[in-house]
């Protein structure tokens, strides 16, 4: 299946991309994409954590993914 | 009746706005809470700071926050703007402004507020240095 993957902060200089078209298995969990990420962009290792958010809201590592599912990666906040 | 006030903008944040908006005769008070730009970072000089957001999460993420805020404290209404883009040395990154009956209410509901967005709401700040630049908390 395929979802779309966004970047955002540092993970977007880390990357060279802010969006992308990625494939997953179906029924691929968050944690399998993120291995899956980490793969294809091996500079992401570089930073010590970061949240994954689906369709605009923070998700679990074992938050099963459907097709044409939006995943952000969402590196430490520092708004305000 | 609307009681809170979400908002993320590349134009200037306005203080009269938020005030206006969380403005009640019923209330006795308004604790306004605003973030300005510092001039520097741990002894270094910032020229510059620029924020970009994950936009359509982080108007979910705030508007969650103010509604948490009216539940867990007495407030009649409460503001939360975010400027996203390019801000100089002084200006206003952020607005917070909560209206209540009595001010204790409204100074704590201003304090979980940016605690809460600073932990939460997908927004980054990247600093400009003389000498380089540096994306705000990355390596935690």
């Amino acid at each position: 299946m395929t979802i779309k993957i966004l970047f955002f902060g540092i993970t977007t200089d880390l990357t060279k991309t802010s969006e992308i078209s990625f494939q997953m298995p179906k029924n691929a969990k968050v944690k399998e994409c993120k291995l899956a990420l980490i793969g294809h962009y091996p500079s992401l290792k570089n930073i010590n954590s970061y949240a994954i958010a689906v369709n605009e809201s923070y998700a679990d590592d074992d938050l099963v993914l459907q097709s044409n599912d939006v995943v952000a990666i969402i590196p430490p906040v520092s708004g305000g | 009746m609307q009681r809170t006030s979400i908002k993320i903008t590349t134009e200037k944040l306005d203080v009269q706005t938020c005030y206006d908006f969380v403005f009640d005769e019923t209330c006795g008070g308004i604790v306004t809470f605003i973030g300005t730009v510092r001039n520097d970072t741990q002894g270094k000089k910032v020229t510059q700071l620029d924020f970009s957001t994950y936009k359509p999460m982080a108007i979910k993420e705030m508007e969650l926050i103010a509604q948490e805020a009216l539940q867990q404290f007495e407030i009649h209404k409460i503001a939360i703007h975010h400027a996203e883009g390019s801000l100089q040395i002084g200006a206003i990154p952020v607005i917070i402004a909560a209206s209540a009956k009595h001010r204790k209410a409204a100074f704590l509901a201003c304090e979980f507020a940016i605690d809460t967005l600073k932990k939460t709401v997908p927004i980054w700040k990247k600093e400009y240095f003389e000498d380089g630049e540096v994306w705000v908390n990355a390596h935690p």
